[in-house]
């Protein structure tokens, strides 16, 4: 499926748009992962859950765990609320 | 005691908003500024291996982003992203998580390869090979004291609470000293695997016990290279010394003038002369404004081991100066005379090149100074 991306993980994809695969957001983030290291950490702490201020939502609803299901023709977006200066 | 340098120089410049590296020949009289490297990262530290003196680790993060450890080998011209930043394990009990990497520091010169990473919480990682991977030395993250040690990770800075400070004895790979903020002064005399506090004599006047067995707040603590039983610390209460084996601190901040006291954030150590160090002192009345006090800005030195301090502020702006120096952002480099450079929270690098007489800007304007190291090159 296509992802779109944040524009802080810009330099992981160097791409808006790329494609990964996951039966869940955390298999997605792991497929994104392999094509693409160190991203994960960046937007998922090491206790599993996904950072403040990063947001995923898939067809336009927001997810908040990991397990969140996902289908082959799902729409997944990956943004970032940023704040502070 | 070595002989001084004479070769190039790099100062090792980290802010609030990226990296910067200034160049000079060993006239240290012009920087060439390079960077911002990372523009928009939280950079707490950037250090050079000095056994290599190719190798660089700089410690980023941005404000959303999570903290991660870029790796140089060809002095910043190209960056790699660690393969496995420090991270504590996913079965931890306690669910920890490492919100930055605060302080990098190689290991000992026989163990090429080896880095320390200092976290907050007050954690410790350890690097066998230049910072590409990192693990946890759970001697320390998960010894059986550690939350009394560090008030369960709560207790610190507003930034959070850090392990800092991180010292190798130049004797003895194994001999390991900490800082943390909050928690005091910790020791290991077996590679980290077990480790005991070092904190007798050191005031903490927060804590109902004045002198607790830990829980002081100590700011920047450094290892003499040349003489490893001679520790200096800057700490939230004061300035003080120890020669081991003793197990005791002298506040020889008590011999600063009294109108400007000892609390400050960095020290930096003489490279060749454990009797010599200089402080930034900070105004830390009340409810601690942390900047010059009285608007007067000013390095002073020592070079009797505390006994005497004196006043460098040539150069320096005489009034109206509201400056704070960080407890990573001062330091020496290891030429005859030395240089000595701070870096302020408003964007401004200072120098000298007669060991504190006189002080020039070397530049404004740049982001929040976090941390300055002067990095000797190969000639």
């Amino acid at each position: 499926m296509k992802v779109r991306i944040a524009t802080p993980l810009l330099s992981y994809t160097g791409a808006r748009e790329v494609e990964a695969q996951g039966g869940t957001v955390g298999e997605l983030l792991d497929d994104l992962e392999r094509r693409h290291p160190g991203l994960r950490f960046r937007m998922v702490d090491e206790q599993n859950r996904i950072r403040p201020h990063m947001r995923v939502f898939v067809n336009r609803e927001a997810v908040r765990g990991l397990d969140a299901p996902l289908a082959p023709d799902d729409d997944v977006q990956i943004l970032q609320a940023l704040s502070g200066g | 005691m070595p002989e001084p340098a004479r070769g190039p120089l790099a100062l090792l410049v980290a802010t609030k908003k990226g990296a910067f590296v200034l160049r000079a020949d060993a006239a240290r009289r012009e920087f060439a500024l390079e960077g911002p490297h990372f523009l928009g990262h939280i950079v707490n530290h950037l250090v050079l291996d000095r056994r290599d003196r190719r190798t660089l680790l700089c410690a980023a993060r941005t404000g959303h982003l999570g903290p991660t450890i870029f790796r140089s080998d060809d002095l910043g011209k190209s960056w790699k992203e660690a393969a496995q930043p420090p991270a504590f394990p996913t079965s931890d009990p306690s669910a920890r998580t490492v919100k930055h990497t605060f302080w990098l520091e190689p290991g000992h010169a026989s163990e090429r390869g080896v880095w320390y990473a200092g976290v907050s919480p007050q954690a410790l990682f350890r690097s066998e090979d230049s910072g590409d991977t990192w693990t946890p030395v759970s001697g320390f993250n998960d010894h059986p004291r550690w939350f009394e040690w560090t008030g369960k990770g709560q207790d610190g800075t507003p930034d959070g609470s850090i392990l800092h400070s991180i010292n190798v004895d130049a004797r003895d790979a194994r001999h390991l000293y900490v800082g943390l903020s909050s928690g005091g002064v910790f020791e290991s005399t077996d590679g980290g695997a077990d480790w005991h506090p070092l904190n007798g004599g050191l005031f903490a006047d927060f804590n109902p016990e004045p002198y607790p067995e830990y829980g002081q707040d100590p700011h920047c603590m450094r290892l003499h290279p040349q003489a490893p039983d001679v520790l200096w610390q800057q700490s939230h209460c004061g300035i003080y010394r120890i020669e081991r084996p003793a197990s005791r601190w002298e506040r020889v901040g008590d011999h600063m003038p009294r109108e400007v006291g000892d609390i400050g954030f960095p020290i930096t150590l003489h490279p060749r002369d454990p009797r010599t160090a200089w402080v930034f002192p900070m105004d830390g009345t009340q409810v601690w404004p942390r900047t010059s006090p009285g608007g007067r800005p000013s390095v002073y030195v020592t070079r009797d081991a505390g006994a005497s301090w004196q006043r460098q502020d040539e150069g320096l702006p005489r009034e109206n100066a509201w400056l704070t120096v960080l407890r990573q952002a001062m330091t020496a480099d290891a030429h005859d005379p030395i240089g000595l450079y701070f870096g302020t929270t408003c964007g401004e690098l200072w120098s000298s090149l007669d060991e504190g007489a006189s002080w020039r800007r070397l530049r404004s304007h740049l982001p929040h100074v976090y941390a300055v190291e002067a990095a000797e090159l190969e000639p």
